[in-house]
């Protein structure tokens, strides 16, 4: 199974663009990882590395917003098992590309030409 | 020689430190930032505070990498995975050693220097932290450091245009404002330094 999760400084804006993705998606499994306890902007090594482990999939793609959420990410990649694909698209746009093409079983190469377009960082 | 009581005196110190200094510390990195350097840090080291507290460390392994996996999952911003990363560096340094000689000591600073430049992907003069921790673990190196040094590395980020981090969104109008994480990892250097175990 393939799957999404979604990192930013915010939690209302992954939990904003979970809803959006809801929209179009039915089996592909998206979990979150955006902000700190209390409502707090940041992203954590911790709430990214829940996201992942939380996520049924074995195979996941992780969209993000700024530096640090990358930084924190990288550090799961390092210590995490599934084959995690980090994508370095425009948050939204690029969240809801994968999230069509996931969920219409399209390919990691045709996946990742669709996304290159909207490669911004 | 670094034993795991004066490095636990060096921690608390530099928890002390960075409590003592959150107001400087965001306020330097309002102009270039987001202004959250100081909170961040102050609440990463506050939760150190209280999970060493809560637990007999056994080794400086064991000391580290419990400030590390705290920080990771308290701070919030970019210092998080940075000192985090270096914190870990410094656990992998230290697992099996009781103390720690000159040698060793260098290759400490060596490993948090390298995985802090790992995980930013900065290099010398792009104004962060980096330009402290270079020339901090050449120094070392070559034995001539004072306090003096340590604060005129820091200064002299101020000048610096900003290359990496968020700062670098301002260009030209990061010139002249000190580095807030170059700031803070000063404070790390001359809490060392004071310890007079080098």
């Amino acid at each position: 199974m393939r799957g999404m999760v979604l990192v930013s400084h915010s939690e209302d804006i992954v939990k904003g663009l979970f809803k959006l993705l809801k929209e179009i998606t039915k089996n592909t499994p998206i979990t979150l990882g955006g902000g700190l306890e209390e409502g707090l902007i940041g992203t954590t090594f911790d709430r990214v590395l829940k996201a992942v482990e939380d996520n049924p999939a074995e195979e996941i793609y992780i969209f993000y917003d700024l530096g640090s959420a990358k930084m924190n990410i990288e550090m799961v990649m390092e210590s995490s098992d599934k084959t995690l694909h980090l994508i370095h698209a425009a948050l939204v746009e690029g969240a809801f590309v994968a999230a069509t093409l996931l969920e219409a079983g399209v390919n990691h190469e045709n996946i990742m030409r669709q996304l290159n377009p909207l490669i911004v960082k | 020689m670094l034993t795991l009581t004066n490095a636990q005196h060096w921690m608390a110190q530099f928890f002390k430190e960075i409590i003592q200094h959150k107001e400087h510390l965001s306020d330097l990195d309002n102009p270039i930032g987001d202004g959250d350097h100081g909170i961040n840090m102050a609440r990463g080291v506050e939760a150190c505070q209280e999970a060493l507290a809560a637990k007999d460390v056994e080794s400086l392994n064991d000391l580290f990498k419990t400030i590390a996996m705290t920080l990771l999952s308290k701070v919030g911003g970019a210092s998080g995975p940075l000192y985090g990363s270096v914190f870990l560096a410094f656990a992998k340094a230290t697992l099996d050693l009781d103390t720690l000689d000159k040698n060793q000591i260098i290759t400490l600073f060596e490993e948090g220097k390298t995985a802090l430049m790992n995980r930013g992907k900065a290099t010398v003069g792009e104004k962060t932290m980096v330009d402290v921790w270079v020339p901090f673990t050449e120094h070392l190196k070559s034995g001539s450091l004072t306090q003096n040094d340590v604060d005129a590395w820091v200064v002299a980020t101020g000048p610096l245009k900003a290359t990496k981090g968020r700062a670098a969104y301002l260009g030209e109008r990061s010139i002249g404002h000190i580095d807030p994480g170059s700031f803070s990892s000063g404070l790390l250097f001359k809490t060392f330094l004071d310890l007079g175990a080098f």
